[in-house]
């Protein structure tokens, strides 16, 4: 059922490319995503849905902070750290935001490594993805405690708007979630590459089929879609 | 992936490493050069370093919020089409999961029209003069 259709010589028949492409392709009484296998069709579907949901957190913080009529904190101020004396501000979220594309950058050159069927290399850029995934959450969790220690409750906060601890701690919170769930299969899979159940179909999630390592393309799915996220709370949480 | 499956059937027992990788393994399945991936990962370094920029120099205005859309905009684009592989997908796909996100844009406009109304009530009605 997942396999692309292939003619006798193991060929993908020729499919029209452009809006032609796009109408056959949705117009046939077949699968829409032709040669996308049903793994990462699925996952880009249940990345969409949680774009919404992200969009909707996102949406809602925007609302609340619009209609407002008391000041919001400044992020700049509130996200800086002392460092030999000196203010600088939201250098915490910076380096944070260079630690995640890091670690989408070894995800990519992961998944590459995956289909040249290298082991160690794959599983080890995963495992090394996962460290840099681990840092993150772990610098979240001291800005998090900084700021519930400096009086930041989901119901208030000593700079004004209450409504700033509610989006601060939903928002970079379900993303903190993502990451940590991340890291988890992160590990999982790397494992699963290093000894090498994808070629030897050992029995368990995601190993059923031989020599197939495209569940490292899609576990990257997931993660550069973690990266993503942070791209946009970057840009409208702490820099607004 | 799929072909790349068949004529990876016949290599199982060869030991997996990068010795392995012969070019009828990688014929397909999303393989690209490392030093594209490392070009991006580079400008994905330089756009967030222009948007951490923009605040430490504490730019205000349309200035600000243009150079901060912008800059999301760009590394968003190089996340999805180059790391997601979406410029290499087929176009039913990338149709179908890129054109729903714009949609949200109506929502974010029928937001603000609606938080920029209820801000004029609050202050119409219930903001207490500081």
């Amino acid at each position: 059922m997942a396999e692309t259709v292939l003619t006798h010589s193991g060929q993908s028949p020729a499919r029209l490319e452009g809006w032609r492409g796009i109408a056959a392709d949705w117009a046939s009484d077949q699968r829409a995503f032709k040669n996308v296998s049903w793994g990462k069709a699925m996952m880009w579907i249940f990345l969409l849905s949680d774009t919404f949901i992200f969009s909707c957190f996102l949406l809602s913080y925007m609302t609340a902070r619009m209609s407002t009529t008391v000041p919001w904190p400044n992020p700049s101020e509130v996200f800086a750290l002392n460092f030999a004396g000196k203010q600088i501000p939201l250098i915490l979220i910076a380096i944070m935001t260079f630690i995640l594309i890091s670690s989408s950058g070894t995800m990519a050159m992961a998944v590459n490594f995956g289909y040249r069927r290298d082991r160690v290399r794959t599983a080890a850029l995963m495992l090394v993805t996962a460290a840099f995934g681990a840092t993150f959450v772990g610098m979240q969790a001291f800005e998090w405690t900084k700021l519930i220690m400096e009086g930041v409750r989901p119901w208030g906060n000593p700079w004004g708007a209450p409504q700033f601890g509610a989006s601060f701690f939903m928002i970079t919170g379900f993303h903190g979630t993502h990451v940590t769930i991340g890291v988890i299969f992160l590990i999982a899979i790397a494992r699963k590459v290093l000894r090498g159940d994808f070629d030897v179909e050992r029995r368990g999630f995601f190993t059923s089929r031989k020599g197939y390592y495209e569940i490292v393309e899609i576990m990257g799915l997931y993660w550069h879609f973690v990266d993503l996220v942070w791209v946009f709370i970057f840009a409208l949480f702490y820099l607004w | 992936m799929t072909n790349a499956t068949v004529h990876m059937e016949g290599q199982l027992h060869a030991p997996a490493h990068g010795a392995v990788a012969t070019a009828a393994v990688h014929a397909k399945g999303q393989q690209h050069p490392i030093k594209l991936y490392l070009v991006v990962w580079g400008w994905l370094f330089v756009l967030s370093t222009c948007s951490y920029l923009v605040d430490y120099f504490g730019l205000q205005g349309y200035l600000r919020w243009s150079l901060i859309l912008l800059f999301m905009m760009l590394k968003a684009g190089l996340i999805v089409a180059v790391f997601m592989h979406m410029a290499w997908e087929r176009l039913a796909l990338a149709y179908a999961i890129l054109l729903p996100p714009i949609a949200v844009l109506v929502f974010v406009s029928i937001m603000v029209l609606e938080s920029e109304y209820t801000h004029l009530l609050r202050v119409l009605f219930f903001a207490t003069p500081s």
